[in-house]
């Protein structure tokens, strides 16, 4: 089972000619993720070899799904670049698109989500600025490292990337069923709550780890979601408490504004629903031990 | 990026929302010739990121060209909510004020969309109005895609209901201002107050603009809007290096890669400075995954600049980078600082995790570099680190 991602899916990359897309491309193919074609209008009808793997490239995302039934596109296309990119995943109705580009503008952001509703939303988007989606063993869509752990029954949903890789780490001899990041910007597509919603739905998935980060009130909604729909057991952890108010902290959505978007009342709203929150991330990892260990 | 209010003005400016004459001067004695172009008489507005300015004394009305030298003079260098005036603007003095309204375009992040707010009841802080007579703030969701055009923005003004005699103008004013919010780039466009005047005239008296730092790739005029007199030193130095930090007032240097991780590591120094003397993170610095040992480098010497830092701890995960790279890196890079003459006295703390840890935490033991300790755990690193700034204060 796991959630979005399995061993079926059939992944195309846009941008998989650059220097970044040919990098990940490789590694995902490492990690066994059925790669099934890129997309560069430029390149189309070339096939680029990763260690003895052909992949074709094809002119666009329409062509590449009609030729191989792809049903998952990653994006790693410059930021410039990057709207055009998800409007043509949208236009092709793949089901899911994977926006790894990070420094999109916001206005692009919001664009490509507003035109994903009016298309009816046939396109579910993960993303922009995140590392992807791995469900261990099965498969691996962006830049999530394949290796740090192991196929088991934890899900988790993260705003960054580099708290994904920890947990999944502190965690490894437990496993996940799947590891999604969100993204850190300030509009995204998946949230929080898309995916507590599918790992509930999930019987793969016995507990579920949500890390969020100051900034906006997805964990507060989050929290309110759990206490109305989430009867598996959900341990969070929430970066920034000591961010100052005003200042940026390396994700554009990461800024406390005035009193909003603090840790504090991210971390009050998720203990008010019923999540074990820790201190750490060592700590989180110890919570959801407990938990697992009944 | 927030910008100040002349910059607001000159952005409004540009794309017809109506707004006053002024200028923006950093020396009083600008201030008299400015101020007679001006008819005579000038308000003279401190130019400060923070509200409040006005009840701080930071505007003063000049009646003649000698008083706008005086009142400038007053204003320039005052400090404002801990902020610094550098500059102040000179602005044409308001008709007869009859009534205050608010308007604003910005960022809905909870809906993934853009918001308009609204009122009749401008002149003070909207969160303030919102709270005391929330039915007097109209929020209507704007379509990213659809925009405002003038159907949406009569929408607006009889959410709030504008009074009938100035519907027409604040229609155009909102048509005008979605145009800017939207040629810009921008997070915020705010305009409070939106003043009716007595000549029947709307104008914008005051206005807030954000504009979004990761849309500089099409705005190259973004650069110079940067407030670089405001600018922390060792923040200015990290962004010629295109490092992501932040300075804040502990002692604990931080490095580490990935946003998340780097919050994640001020937060666990914090808890482990409540047992050392109360020692805080010193910034934040994100020197991002795949960092080389040119960028550990120029991170180093960024924080080994910072007079306040006592310790250093670096926190690394290894994903896709291996940690025996990361290992090296650092290495390398206490090299190059000290082949670049600067001299490296402050302890280095590194937890390394993740992908080849092993080989990167033997490569560090092999180095021996006597002031680098490796610490394997991230709490007990930062234990570790907090601990070395207490008792080097």
């Amino acid at each position: 089972m796991a959630i979005w991602l399995n061993k079926d899916s059939k992944v195309i990359v846009q941008g998989m000619t650059g220097a970044t897309g040919m990098k990940h491309t490789k590694l995902m193919l490492g990690d066994g993720t059925n790669v099934v074609g890129g997309v560069n209008p430029r390149k189309a009808g070339q096939t680029v070899d990763f260690d003895g793997t052909e992949v074709p490239v094809f002119g666009t995302v329409k062509e590449a799904i009609e030729a191989t039934g792809a049903n998952v596109s990653v994006i790693f296309v410059p930021e410039k670049f990057t709207k055009d990119a998800v409007v043509e995943a949208i236009d092709a109705e793949i089901p899911l698109a994977v926006v790894i580009t990070e420094g999109i503008a916001v206005h692009d952001t919001a664009a490509f989500w507003a035109y994903a509703g009016k298309k009816g939303n046939k396109t579910r988007i993960i993303g922009p600025n995140c590392p992807g989606i791995i469900t261990p063993g099965q498969s691996n869509v962006g830049i999530i490292p394949g290796d740090i752990t192991k196929p088991g029954r934890i899900g988790l949903v993260s705003k960054s990337g580099t708290l994904t890789y920890q947990m999944m780490y502190e965690l490894r001899d437990i496993g996940f069923s799947t590891a999604v990041g969100i993204g850190g910007d300030p509009i995204i597509g998946s949230t929080h709550i898309d995916a507590l919603a599918a790992f509930q739905a999930d019987p793969d998935t016995d507990l579920i780890v949500m890390i969020g980060e100051i900034g906006g009130d997805a964990e507060e909604r989050a929290a309110a979601f759990i206490k109305e729909n989430v009867t598996k057991p959900v341990v969070g952890y929430v970066a920034g408490f000591t961010a100052p108010e005003g200042k940026t902290m390396g994700h554009a959505g990461a800024i406390v504004s005035g009193s909003s978007g603090t840790a504090q009342a991210k971390k009050e709203a998720l203990e008010a629903a019923g999540v074990k929150v820790g201190k750490t991330p060592t700590e989180t990892a110890k919570l959801a031990r407990e938990i697992l260990a009944g | 990026m927030d910008l100040f209010e002349y910059q607001a003005r000159d952005l409004f400016a540009k794309h017809d929302v109506p707004v006053l004459a002024g200028e923006v001067i950093d020396t009083p004695e600008a201030a008299r010739e400015i101020t007679e172009r001006l008819g005579g008489k000038s308000v003279v507005k401190a130019q400060v990121k923070v509200g409040g300015r006005g009840k701080a004394g930071g505007v003063k009305l000049a009646a003649t060209p000698d008083e706008a030298v005086a009142r400038a003079t007053d204003i320039l260098g005052m400090d404002i909510k801990g902020h610094t005036v550098h500059k102040v603007m000179l602005a044409e003095t308001a008709p007869e004020i009859l009534e205050e309204y608010y308007v604003s375009f910005l960022l809905d992040r909870a809906n993934r969309t853009f918001l308009s707010i609204a009122s009749v009841e401008g002149g003070m802080e909207i969160e303030e109005v919102a709270a005391t007579r929330p039915e007097a703030v109209a929020k209507i969701a704007i379509d990213a895609i659809d925009g405002v055009d003038e159907a949406k923005a009569r929408e607006i003004v009889e959410a709030a209901k504008f009074p009938a005699e100035v519907a027409d103008k604040v229609v155009n004013v909102l048509v005008k201002l979605w145009d800017t919010f939207i040629k810009e780039d921008a997070l915020l466009v705010e305009v409070n107050p939106l003043a009716k005047v007595a000549s029947g005239e709307v104008i914008a008296l005051d206005g807030k603009v954000s504009l979004d730092d990761n849309a500089e790739f099409r705005h190259p005029d973004f650069e110079e809007l940067h407030d670089k007199a405001a600018a922390n030193p060792l923040e200015a130095a990290a962004k010629e290096k295109n490092l992501n930090y932040v300075k804040l007032d502990g002692e604990v240097g931080i490095i580490g890669n990935g946003a998340g991780l780097v919050m994640s590591t001020l937060d666990v120094v914090a808890y482990a400075g409540e047992k050392h003397g109360n020692v805080k993170p010193a910034n934040f610095l994100d020197i991002g995954g795949g960092a080389s040992a040119q960028v550990m480098a120029n991170g180093l010497e960024i924080i080994l600049g910072d007079p306040d830092v006592r310790s250093v701890f670096v926190n690394v995960f290894g994903g896709i980078t291996a940690c025996d790279e990361v290992a090296n890196g650092i290495v390398q890079a206490l090299k190059l600082l000290e082949d670049r003459g600067e001299q490296v006295t402050k302890p280095l703390v590194v937890r390394l995790d993740g992908n080849n840890a092993e080989l990167g935490r033997q490569i560090l033991t092999d180095a021996n570099h006597p002031l680098v300790q490796r610490v394997d755990t991230m709490d007990g690193a930062a234990d570790k680190a907090a601990e070395l700034a207490a008792a080097a204060k």
